[in-house]
């Protein structure tokens, strides 16, 4: 299963029950979740230790515009809008977190 | 029927504050109208859509909860709901409109995972 | 919108002719609207309307008509709970032509 999620860890509750429930797979941070995959961030902290259990992306473009590219955690893979199109058709199901 | 695929809902907002509750019934009542294979899953603040009880004349919403004692006529029967999500909201079974299977979180995500479809409202 | 005209006061209704108000209806409304849609209402037909303002009265929504189907069957015998009686008596559909003149919405999933 991919998971996107596109909601700021601060504001909702999407990563926190995405990470709560599901066991495994991918996760794709797009829009303003791509702040928890940054250094420092009180996420962070969840991203790391997420990263035992799934391989984590997050979209470039959105990490760029936020200004935040240069602080990606070790272990979370950048990707663009191609490599988001790959992860999806890669993966049998995709679950968008609202 | 080759082409019925497991399609799960996954509900995670209270029922008035937002339309996504009303929302992923009418899907939920179409899909099940093409004899698709159909699961729906309560976590977070969605639990709060199958409350016992609601009466919403003084707010003027349409009180839909209804609707989920219609499910079964549309054999929509797999209705899961998450453990820790009652327990934060001091909600038990018995506060819910509908028999449902009470699943822990990590249930609960084996079982999304299983499904051809995720919609998440 | 549409509005239609009985007894002198008149209904609003949407573009398809079903009753924008549920508290609009009643049984010369009902009469008046199966009238249009050229339905002769017979005790059958009252027995089926009337089972569809009770269905809505207990879960808030117009059922699909294989939903209607059964649970006409599992009420009124399987006499009555199959989609040929229903469409004898409703020619352009159970669910959608008996909710119209029961003055519910058009079903959800109508398919």
């Amino acid at each position: 299963m991919l998971h996107i999620i596109n909601k700021s860890p601060l504001e909702r509750s999407a990563l926190d029950s995405c990470l709560r429930t599901a066991g495994g797979g991918a996760i794709l941070l797009i829009e303003d979740a791509v702040y928890a995959a940054t250094r420092g961030h009180a996420a962070a902290a969840r991203i790391e230790e997420a990263l035992a259990r799934f391989a984590v992306y997050a979209l470039t473009p959105d990490l760029a515009a936020r200004g935040v590219a240069d602080r990606l955690i070790d272990g979370v893979t950048p990707v663009d809008y191609g490599g988001f199109v790959e992860l999806v058709a890669e993966h049998p199901a995709s679950h968008s977190w609202l | 029927m080759s082409n019925v695929k497991k399609f799960v809902f996954v509900n995670r907002k209270a029922p008035y504050g937002t339309i996504y509750a009303l929302e992923a019934l009418e899907v939920v009542l179409i899909t099940a109208a093409f004899d698709q294979d159909v699961s729906l899953v309560f976590m977070d603040d969605g639990v709060y859509q199958l409350k016992r009880g609601q009466q919403t004349q003084a707010i003027e919403n349409k009180n839909f909860s209804p609707v989920y004692r219609a499910l079964e006529g549309y054999d929509v029967e797999k209705l899961y709901v998450e453990r820790e999500a009652l327990a934060a909201r001091a909600l038990t079974e018995d506060d819910l409109l509908v028999p449902v299977t009470v699943l822990s979180s990590a249930e609960l995500g084996a079982l999304i995972d299983s499904q051809d479809v995720v919609l998440s409202f | 919108m549409g509005t239609i005209e009985v007894n002198g006061k008149s209904y609003e209704t949407d573009e398809e002719g079903y009753l924008v108000d549920l508290a609009d209806w009643s049984e010369e409304v009902a009469n008046h609207i199966a009238a249009v849609e050229n339905v002769d209402m017979s005790d059958q037909h009252w027995e089926v309307v009337n089972f569809l303002r009770e269905y809505y009265d207990e879960y808030q929504i117009a059922p699909a008509v294989r939903v209607l189907t059964k649970a006409i069957g599992k009420k009124l015998g399987p006499d009555k709970g199959n989609s040929q009686y229903l469409y004898e008596l409703f020619p352009y559909g159970p669910a959608k032509q008996a909710c119209k003149i029961a003055g519910l919405p058009k079903p959800t999933g109508c398919v």
